[in-house]
């Protein structure tokens, strides 16, 4: 197999409303080649969260495929398709010390303790908490939750990194910091990742390129620069300020 | 996937282990009794005795009967004996016991006609317990008998300086309003021994009305025996507020301090039902020559001695001693009231929802 | 994947399915299909035959009456107590949580003669003239099932997140109305989840309502054991135990309804919320837990200790040192002691049965599947789980006695096997185990378990990380009530036991059930020692942690 990355052919994603099934991801395709972050940009409600967890496997895929590498994931349950997911709200374990969290991940990869120990030194070097280890979780600041959540997800260095509004619960000026940060970390470890957020700044800042979506399509997909030069959807336009 | 699978599976595997485990560790001791009448070790088998939930037999009973007869005894009570003919009749196509004791002479009949028992004539049976036949049939031997009486508080009348009721008719007089306590005839027993000795005092046409006075009169209706000796009757150490309640003639003795030597309470001699119980061999049963053996045994001196101590009743035979205390505090009432077997079991329910809608309106 | 995965959740299913299927279904179902057939032909006149009697409605009447009675006052009693008891600490709170416990378990022949010791004329509140009357039968209920809701309540409430009602207070609410508007629709699967097995133990409350209450108190449940046990009439005990289904099935329908219009993943935290000391603010829930723990809780139970303590000569240790003998002319065919053995012993056997089916079932059920059947089967199955508590114990037991001799055509004889004994107990266990967990399982934010299964978690993991740390406590709950209830029970197990080998509560009911006050003394004594032995086992249960099974950093 060649590294073809993750490819998203046709995907459609339905839910369920007052007895009736809507679709919420109405034939979405798109690719991300290995390394490249690409960043889905819409409103709130356009479908792209639950894109992002149909590519994780969480949610049910009426139609389409997901595949990595050219192989389709269809068969392959959440657990092993080696893909890492950060929500929101961080979902720490609130049972578990800091270290606890990020080396769950490589505690379920089968890496003793005297191998973790250093890897989780490292990552939380990298997103600014080095020292962390013994801290409870419910003593950290949501700027620290959402680092400490990051540093979880890299942890078992997944192929694919999916981020879901990961800044979106952060003030303003913690968010432009720690999107700097995720923009660097991620190039650092030369991950490759799908990116949701409904900023646009956000999205220029962190993506290589974006993928519009709106009421669960995808409208268009370009670098920032492609996206200001090129005419788009009014309405898309009229979300995106310009 | 298969992972998945694994290890849900794993979950379902664990609680059968679990159980499993758990069934290993306890299936020893009773492994001894040979739980479904297989082969015991060494000895013929074992008898399985299906009885109410008051029967009592030593240990040393037990032993002598295996001495005897080679036959372990293992025994099954699922309740009451309400509970014990009903569950008698239910099984019967495939009986969980061979032989049955403490079926008395208010469900006898129900058990006769609904075929649970096989004939059986006890050689052991002498012309003392013959007396006590239910019927020609053979199919029940008599074993004790015991009478439900009206208990009295010797003390709260004396005190009270008001002379102790004798007959029934006396419990309806207003000398004696809010004195008596008895049981539901629906739900208890001696209930309904006491039900069927005013029917069969009063007749069938009298023992409404009877029950209307003692209702006027204030008769305190409990549900069980229990409640109302503990609760209600005075002389017991429940220390209640009413010195009658319908209890046993046997139940005098053991409110006798030790070493006392006169009877707080006594046992209203006019007022009593006769209540025979009786022993049979299971119609099925996998072991009959098992039945029979205990129920010899059963009519045997050793046993039929140990009757009073245990189980608070007479034995049938005449050959056994009753307890010194016994003859002193419990004298046997010379003429109790009885019935036909085959009429109480053609009445008892429609006698039950008349004396509910008489006493309970 | 997805049906794969249903397959898997199946195979779950199925353990806990077949064992509720062989030793409840089966056992009522022939019992009830008995009383259906005459001459092995359907026969369903009986229903006519009931209905036309008046006595059946107002039987019916009283059974809703009183068991409604009895769980508006247990929750609306019980809530403050959770709060006092669970979301406070105080000194001696241990012991209090303990002691809440023990009426659950203590025999209602026991309680019955308690109750009516004080109640009855000449008693010392003989005086209020409650004896015989419906305010009685549901102080009775309220005593036995008051500490149902404030376990389960309390075990949840100890989890939820302080910060929400917090967050009210900062906006300007005063206590109550943050209670009211906050913490109480938070609460509202763990209520009602405590309300619905409340009222199903009310609903078929057999001895105390006899006791209390005598005939003119009537419920199906003691309708279904005078017309079974008395005059054998299985047509009319089948018609009242498919009427006690149909109720059984309502409440469970209502309640779920109740439940799912709540339902939401909570910020439950996973260690107990940081307890703020019992202070001066906390005199409305103090004041009625208190009341309520003295006059409803303690009282009873004193004069049980006390009236254990007396003898003919006086004050004395004298019933307890009998409890080493086989009593006044040797009722019983061990010692007290054997008995307790025995119970012990079986309460162990139960639990393990009954937690292990029942974490099962609660895992299941705490599903979400996305599809509407999926949803369907596992609101059914959650129902059905709880039917073993709404229905009489003499249909279990003589069900058991006619069914589980070749059950399923196999060559084995059930009835006599010594696990029967723990099985039956295990079975009305089970609501319980589920009803502790699964309030707990349920508020569990998918996305935590999602967030492990992305780091490479199987599902067995996922719940060994996630579920088993959440329902640590639940766990610890739900244990110490599976054994409070195999070592009380008393309906199903006095069918089953052998006599030779008999628990404490059978000990109890026979030395109660005789003259002398040696008897009546030992088994005062007993209920003492059964009623101390789950306290122990209560404050055992709510201490215990199982280790966590990942091992932690």
């Amino acid at each position: 197999m060649t590294a073809r990355g993750l490819e998203v052919s046709d995907v459609v994603v339905e839910y369920e409303a007052a007895g009736r099934w809507l679709p919420a991801v109405a034939g979405v395709s798109f690719d991300v080649v290995p390394g490249e972050v690409l960043g889905l940009l819409g409103p709130s409600g356009c479908g792209k969260s639950t894109l992002l967890r149909a590519i994780a496997g969480l949610e049910r895929l009426v139609r389409g495929a997901v595949s990595w590498d050219g192989a389709d994931l269809a068969p392959v349950p959440v657990h092993r398709r080696g893909f890492g997911l950060m929500f929101q709200d961080g979902q720490l374990f609130p049972h578990r010390d800091v270290a606890g969290n990020v080396a769950f991940g490589l505690q379920m990869a089968g890496l003793g303790p005297a191998e973790r120990a250093p890897r989780v030194h490292e990552l939380l070097a990298m997103v600014g908490l080095e020292g962390f280890e013994r801290r409870q979780v419910e003593t950290l600041s949501g700027g620290e939750r959402q680092r400490v959540a990051l540093a979880r997800s890299l942890a078992p260095t997944p192929r694919l990194l999916l981020l879901d509004e990961p800044l979106s619960a952060l003030d303003r000026a913690l968010r432009e910091q720690l999107a700097e940060d995720l923009a660097r970390v991620l190039h650092e470890t030369r991950t490759t990742a799908v990116f949701v957020t409904h900023d646009q700044d956000e999205a220029f800042a962190v993506a290589d390129r974006i993928g519009v979506m709106f009421s669960g399509k995808l409208v268009q997909v370009g670098t920032a620069a492609e996206l200001r030069a090129e005419g788009i959807d009014r309405s898309v336009r009229a979300f995106l300020g310009n | 996937m298969a992972r998945r699978l694994a290890s849900l599976a794993a979950v379902a595997a664990l609680a059968l282990t679990l159980s499993a485990c758990t069934s290993g560790g306890q299936a020893k001791p009773s492994s001894t009794g040979g739980a479904s009448g297989s082969i015991s070790a060494g000895a013929r088998g074992t008898v399985v005795l299906v009885t109410h939930d008051s029967f009592v037999i030593s240990d040393a009973l037990i032993a002598e009967f295996k001495l005897k007869t080679g036959y372990t005894l293992e025994q099954r009570a699922p309740g009451d004996v309400g509970v014990l003919v009903n569950q008698l009749v239910l099984t019967k196509d495939a009986p969980i016991g061979d032989v049955t004791f403490g079926i008395d002479n208010t469900f006898a009949s129900r058990a006769v006609s609904n075929g649970v028992l096989a004939a059986y004539r006890s050689p052991a049976e002498g012309t003392s317990a013959a007396k006590f036949d239910l019927d020609s049939s053979n199919n029940l031997t008599p074993i004790d008998y015991g009478d439900v009486c009206v208990n009295v508080d010797h003390g709260w009348f004396s005190a009270k300086g008001i002379p102790e009721p004798v007959t029934l008719a006396d419990l309806a007089k207003p000398a004696y309003k809010d004195l008596l306590a008895v049981e539901n005839p629906a739900t208890s027993s001696p209930g309904l021994a006491f039900m069927l000795a005013t029917v069969s005092a009063f007749g069938a046409d009298g023992w409404q009305g009877y029950w209307s006075q003692l209702k006027t009169n204030g008769v305190k209706i409990d549900a069980g025996w229990t409640d109302a000796y503990t609760v209600d009757f005075s002389g017991s150490s429940g220390k209640g507020s009413r010195p009658l309640v319908v209890s046993y003639a046997s139940s005098p003795p053991d409110e006798v301090p030790a070493g006392g030597t006169t009877a707080p309470t006594g046992a209203l001699l006019d007022t009593c039902f006769r209540q025979v119980e009786y022993a049979g061999v299971l119609a099925g049963a996998k072991n009959p020559a098992g039945a029979k053996a205990f129920i010899d045994f059963m009519l045997g001196d050793s046993f039929q001695a140990a009757l009073p101590g245990a189980m608070y009743v007479y034995p049938v035979s005449s050959s056994v001693k009753v307890p010194d205390t016994w003859a002193t505090f419990a004298p046997i009432p010379s003429s109790p009231f009885s019935m036909d077997p085959a009429q109480i079991d053609k009445n008892r329910d429609g006698w039950i929802q008349k004396w509910t809608d008489t006493v309970i309106g | 994947m997805t049906a794969r995965r249903w397959v898997g959740w199946g195979l779950v299913a199925a353990v806990p399915l077949a064992f509720l299927g062989l030793f409840f279904v089966l056992p009522t179902g022939t019992l009830i299909a008995r009383g259906f057939s005459t001459g092995g032909s359907l026969d369903l006149s009986g229903f006519g035959e009931v209905f036309s009697r008046p006595r059946t409605w107002r039987i019916v009447g009283l059974t809703f009456l009183q068991a409604t009675l009895g769980t508006v006052f247990a929750v609306g009693l019980g809530i403050p107590g959770a709060y006092v008891l669970y979301r406070r600490r105080f000194r001696g709170q241990w012991l209090a949580r303990a002691l809440v416990t023990v009426p659950f378990v203590l025999p209602t022949v026991v309680v019955g003669v308690a109750f009516r010791s004080l109640l009855a004329e000449g008693g010392p509140l003989g005086a209020l003239h409650l004896d015989g009357t419906l305010a009685a039968i549901v102080a009775a209920l309220v005593f036995f099932n008051y500490s149902v809701v404030v376990r389960t309540v309390g075990g949840f409430w100890a989890h939820l997140d302080p910060r929400a009602e917090q967050a009210a207070r900062v906006l300007g609410a005063p206590p109550w109305r943050a209670f009211l508007s906050v913490t109480l629709p938070a609460l509202v699967p763990a209520i009602t989840a405590a309300a619905s097995i409340v009222f199903l133990f009310c609903a078929t409350a057999f001895g105390i309502v006899l006791i209390l209450g005598g005939i003119r108190f009537g419920t199906i449940e003691t309708e279904i054991w005078i017309q079974t046990t008395q005059f054998l009439n299985l047509r009319a005990a089948s018609v009242l135990s498919v009427v006690q289904l149909v109720v059984v099935g309502a409440v469970l329908g209502v309640s779920g309804a109740a439940r799912r219009r709540r339902e939401r993943a909570l910020h439950l935290t996973a260690v107990d919320a940081a307890r703020e000391r019992l202070g001066r603010a906390d005199w409305a829930p103090a004041v009625v837990t208190g009341l309520v723990g003295a006059v409803l809780i303690a009282l009873p139970m004193l004069s049980l200790v006390l009236r254990s303590l007396q003898t003919s000569h006086g004050w004395s240790l004298q019933n307890y040192a009998n409890l080493a003998t086989t009593g006044g002319r040797g009722v019983l065919t061990g010692t007290v002691w054997a008995a307790l053995g025995n119970s012990v012993r079986t309460a162990f056997v139960a639990t393990a049965i009954a937690v292990v089916v029942g974490a099962l079932v609660a895992l299941v059920v705490s599903r979400r599947p996305h599809s509407r059947s999926g949803r369907r089967a596992i609101e059914t199955l959650d129902a059905v789980f709880m039917l073993p508590l709404g229905v009489s114990a003499v249909t279990v037991g003589f069900g058991f006695l006619i069914a589980l001799h070749r059950p399923l055509g196999l060559d084995i004889d059930l009835r006599t096997w010594w696990g029967l004994v723990p099985v039956a107990q295990a079975v009305v266990a089970v609501p319980l185990v589920v009803r502790s967990l699964l309030p707990v399982l349920r508020a569990i934010d998918p996305r935590l378990r999602q967030a492990a299964a992305m780091l490479g978690a199987s599902p067995w993991r996922v719940f060994q990380a996630v579920d088993l740390p959440m329902v640590r406590r639940a766990l610890g709950l739900a244990i110490g009530f599976a054994f409070a209830v195999s070592l009380g029970e008393f309906g199903a197990t006095s069918f089953l036991v052998r006599p030779d080998r008999p628990t404490l509560p059978i000990v109890i009911y026979r030395l109660i059930g005789r003259p002398g006050a040696e008897n009546l003394g030992m088994a005062l004594a007993a209920s003492v020692v059964l009623a101390a032995l789950t306290a122990a086992v209560m404050m055992l249960a709510e201490r215990w942690r199982p280790a966590s099974a990942m091992g932690e950093l």
